[in-house]
């Protein structure tokens, strides 16, 4: 019962809405309590006070008056730290599970007033602090892990500031509809399924990485045993070593032919094929119950191929 | 331990919030110094200095358990200087050393947030001591450090220049608030609680009297009681108002002595009635004030032998009574003679010049008949009371003749305290005028005692009573006359006649207190003093006496009718809600204040100068259109008028919303000219 009242209050009070575009920080969605910290200052006012009734000390009601008034003041001080400003959630680009989705937010202060100590943080206590001077904007990355494949929302976040004595918390519930897509964690290297019979044009023989036909920047997900490490200690930076695969060769990955286990652990075996085969030039496809992709290669089929699998078994308009 | 240390500062910010602490920590405690045990002063600044010196040099915190040592010590230290670790003075030690120690405890931003608070804190304890305009000056002058270092803590990003800014920026802005709390909020009558024994041990009367007591009281400005008169007041030389009366001289103090088992006062002859009420502030010792004579107390009290107002205990709290007094009176005419030996009593054989003169006197005295016996007695009294009032005569003739100075610094006395006043130094205060009086009437065989109390007040013609402060406080003399009983003599009037009419202030020549106006007399600096003073007089009255009698004056001279303490919390709240809401409009305006309005303000601008130069634009006139239009009918500022519109389009319909941008119009339309 005062759970439902409590929720029905907090729904009253913080009006929780997914929303997109841009959203303005109006007085209805800043709310403001005292610290600890402004509680702590309030009783050594109220000691003061006290002391200025006990002794009869003029200037001390002048001295705690005026701290007091400049404690309360801070309160206008922290709302305008964040009132009128205006946000909007960029775009996330997709990750693998386990690795920090950099979610973007663009902060627009359209005033002269510089808005200092904005704290954004999710309720996981993933933070990131920044200020925005004025009239300017600026974008803010904030790093969530990504735990689990699929759609991965920002969630409810939170904007506050404490600015600018630490006795007011103001802050501001912001959820938006943006949303980052999660790749299913790859499994670790193995070997890629030697099933190219189907391929039909192309000679079964090994994967191709015989013929050494040049270097090209490391991509996540390459293999270790890839790496041209030579090339590191040249301090050319992290390459990969290329081989050219035969051309013609095409590689089905299908999720029938994997051994009986579980969904997920078939996903990451799939995800690690995808990204090996993309890494070594094959044209590949995807074979999944739901979907088939016919054999292909580039960026976009290799991102088309591991949004199948992190969507796999999901409904896609969920978030 | 490099790492540890490099981690505490990076924890709480860095070795700039560290100094900004240490200035916010010295500059509250500075002021204790003088006041403070030496040995607690100097452990602070050693503590201060130390702290200073880690920050500079990087180096780690002391370990734990040396603070925890130094900490119990200085407590220790303190427990013992005081014998408690409450009440004023041992608070206000007890806070400065810790205040100090936890700057070497700096370990968070929590521990930061501490020594802010402490120093907030500290930075009140000033007015235990001193009230002044240079203190208030003094605390207006650490604030913005507080605060600008409080800023420091919050975001350490900000320039020193940027936070003093900022700080001054909300200091101003909790002024006017302040003031309307301060008038508005209501005054308590304190204390709340028992005060501890230092609370008033500075203030008040005692029931001893040595050269220079009354004189350092006089320094103070607090005030004793005050007095509401029912009818007329009487005239200010006829306002004594009696406390402890002194018996017991041993040639540097009076004391009241032991009185034995005494008859109970007694008044007759009374006349000229006077009725009014006390409000007495609380000073912690039994009697009360009222003026020569009183016969009617509301409160319970007894009227000893001597005519004192004792109450059973000392005076804890403020208190209010009502005083039915004779000032024309007939005290004790039928004296014990127990009582009249002890007031002939000189001790030892001290000062004898001053023993010498009195029997001079005496022999005088007696050798003379009596000229007009003023009153009378009966038979061979009269005689007696005669050459006792001769003598009397002589003495206060003897105070007028010589050059006798009086002053609040007086020299020094030596052991023969009246003699080296009387002969020598010729300088005192009136507790020396009245123990030497007393002492010569004595030794010339006139009973006699001194009266401490407090003479005259000032007039509060806004509340219509009498303050009487402890710079009212004086000392007189009583002798007896047979046939006439206790009479008042007050030898102060008789150098000092001004002290009586007109008090303390006016009976001081000014070289006493300023030496340097007194040298250079130019009437810039005369005036510079007289303003001074004035500014010290009323911020004595507004600021430091601003108690709840004040405020209720000045509400109800404001305007308030029946002055309340709700109707003051209600206008208080009214005010104050009134006040944020002014500030809040003021401060947010600037929010909702758009570039493109800014752009628009400055294009009106561009256009009014155009307009003076007689190109007016029409109201259907666009931007651009005009601007062709201006640039066809004066070539020659074609560029400017050119570039202004474009940077007001680029403004106002380009969304460009950079400051410099609109900062480069203004500079533009400010440079622009036809």
């Amino acid at each position: 019962m005062l759970t439902a009242l409590k929720q029905q209050f907090r729904i009253w009070l913080f009006r929780p809405k997914i929303e997109s575009g841009t959203v303005m920080l109006t007085q209805r969605r800043i709310f403001i309590l005292p610290t600890w910290q402004g509680a702590g200052f309030a009783l050594v006012l109220l000691l003061m006070l006290l002391g200025d009734i006990n002794y009869n000390l003029s200037l001390g009601y002048a001295l705690t008056f005026l701290l007091g008034t400049l404690a309360m003041m801070t309160m206008l001080h922290a709302f305008r730290n964040m009132a009128q400003l205006e946000i909007r959630a960029g775009r996330a680009d997709a990750v693998f599970a386990g690795e920090d989705a950099q979610v973007a937010f663009h902060f627009y202060n359209r005033s002269g007033l510089p808005r200092y100590r904005l704290t954004l943080r999710d309720d996981g206590g993933h933070r990131i602090t920044f200020d925005v001077p004025a009239w300017q904007s600026v974008e803010v990355t904030l790093p969530l892990p990504a735990l689990r494949r699929g759609w991965m929302s920002s969630g409810r976040l939170t904007l506050f500031t404490e600015f600018p004595l630490g006795l007011f918390h103001a802050w501001s519930y912001l959820q938006f509809d943006t949303r980052c897509l999660v790749y299913p964690r790859p499994a670790a290297p193995l070997p890629l399924p030697a099933n190219l019979a189907q391929s039909g044009a192309g000679n079964s023989g090994a994967a191709g990485d015989e013929d050494f036909s040049g270097l090209r920047g490391y991509v996540a997900g390459d293999a270790l045993q890839r790496i041209a490490w030579k090339a590191l200690a040249r301090e050319q930076g992290l390459l990969v070593k290329q081989f050219s695969a035969q051309q013609g060769r095409e590689l089905i990955l299908d999720w029938a032919l994997l051994p009986e286990q579980g969904a997920e652990r078939k996903l990451e075996i799939l995800a690690r094929w995808v990204l090996d085969a993309d890494a070594q030039k094959m044209h590949y496809g995807l074979r999944l119950p739901e979907a088939e992709l016919p054999p292909q290669l580039g960026p976009a089929h290799r991102a088309e191929c591991l949004r199948a699998l992190a969507l796999f078994g999901m409904d896609e308009k969920a978030p | 331990m490099k790492k540890t240390a490099a981690k505490n500062i990076r924890e709480i910010g860095s070795a700039h919030l560290i100094y900004g602490l240490l200035a916010c920590t010295l500059m509250a405690v500075a002021p204790h110094a003088g006041h403070l045990l030496w040995w607690v002063s100097a452990l602070c600044a050693v503590l201060l200095g130390w702290r200073a010196y880690l920050a500079y040099s990087g180096a780690s915190l002391p370990p734990r358990w040396l603070l925890l040592a130094i900490t119990l010590g200085g407590t220790g230290g303190i427990l013992i200087s005081f014998h408690t670790l409450f009440g004023r003075e041992a608070g206000v030690t007890l806070l400065v050393l810790l205040a100090a120690l936890k700057m070497l405890e700096l370990r968070a931003a929590r521990d930061a947030v501490i020594v802010i608070y402490l120093a907030c804190f500290i930075l009140i304890t000033h007015f235990f001591y001193s009230q002044s305009i240079s203190a208030a000056l003094f605390m207006l002058a650490t604030l913005p450090a507080i605060v600008a270092t409080w800023l420091h803590l919050q975001n350490g990003a900000l320039s020193l220049n940027t936070r003093l800014r900022m700080a001054a920026v909300l200091l101003f802005q909790a002024i006017p608030l302040t003031l309307v709390l301060f008038i508005l909020f209501p005054r308590v009558q304190g204390p709340l609680w028992g005060l501890p024994q230092d609370a008033y041990a500075s203030s008040g009367l005692d029931d001893k009297m040595s050269p220079g007591s009354l004189s350092r009281l006089s320094l103070s400005d607090a005030v004793a009681f005050r007095a509401t008169f029912a009818g007329k007041p009487p005239m200010r030389e006829q306002m004594y108002w009696r406390g402890p009366v002194l018996w017991e001289f041993d040639g540097r103090t009076w004391t009241p002595g032991k009185a034995g088992r005494a008859k109970p006062a007694q008044l007759d002859s009374l006349d000229s009635p006077s009725e009014y009420t006390v409000t007495l502030e609380p000073h912690n010792k039994p009697w009360l004030f009222a003026l020569e004579m009183p016969v009617r107390l509301s409160i319970p009290s007894e009227l000893t032998y001597d005519f004192q107002l004792h109450q059973k205990s000392a005076v804890p709290a403020r208190l209010r009574y009502s005083v039915r007094s004779q000032l024309g009176y007939r005290a004790n005419a039928e004296e014990e003679p127990r009582q009249l030996q002890r007031a002939l009593s000189v001790p030892g054989d001290l000062n004898p010049r001053a023993r010498l003169l009195a029997a001079e006197w005496r022999i005088q005295a007696e050798a003379v008949p009596p000229p007009q016996p003023s009153h009378e007695g009966k038979g061979g009294n009269r005689a007696l009371a005669g050459v006792d009032e001769t003598i009397v005569r002589a003495a206060l003739a003897h105070f007028n003749r010589e050059q006798f100075r009086y002053t609040l610094e007086p020299l020094l006395l030596g052991a023969n305290s009246v003699d080296d006043f009387l002969f020598g130094t010729r300088e005192g205060f009136c507790e020396h005028y009245a123990s030497s009086f007393v002492f010569l009437m004595r030794a010339a065989g006139v009973p006699a005692r001194v009266v401490t109390g407090y003479q005259g007040g000032e007039l509060n013609d806004l509340g219509g009573y009498f303050i009487i402060r402890q710079s009212d406080a004086h000392a007189w003399a009583e002798v007896w006359l047979r046939g006439r009983g206790w009479v008042r003599v007050d030898p102060t009037a008789a150098i000092a006649p001004a002290r009586v009419q007109s008090g303390l202030a006016a009976s001081l020549p000014d070289s006493a207190a300023l030496p340097f106006f007194e040298r250079n007399a130019s009437p810039w600096l005369r005036n510079l003093r007289f303003n001074l003073d004035a500014l010290t007089n009323r911020w004595n009255q507004w600021v430091l006496g601003y108690d709840p009698e004040r405020q209720f004056a000045f509400l109800t001279r404001m305007g308030m009718e029946a002055v309340t303490w709700q109707k003051m919390a209600l206008n208080m709240l009214g005010g104050v809600a009134l006040l944020v809401a002014a500030f809040a409009l003021f401060m947010l305006r600037r929010l909702y204040a758009r570039n493109t309005d800014a752009a628009q303000r400055l294009y009106l601008r561009f256009c009014r100068k155009l307009a003076r130069g007689g190109i007016a634009r029409a109201a259907h006139e666009g931007a651009q259109d005009f601007a062709a239009r201006a640039s066809r009918m004066k070539p020659q500022h074609a560029a400017a008028i050119a570039d202004i519109t474009a940077r007001y389009l680029a403004l106002r319909y380009g969304g460009q919303s950079e400051s410099g941008a609109l900062a480069a119009m203004r500079r533009a339309v400010a440079a622009f000219r036809l």
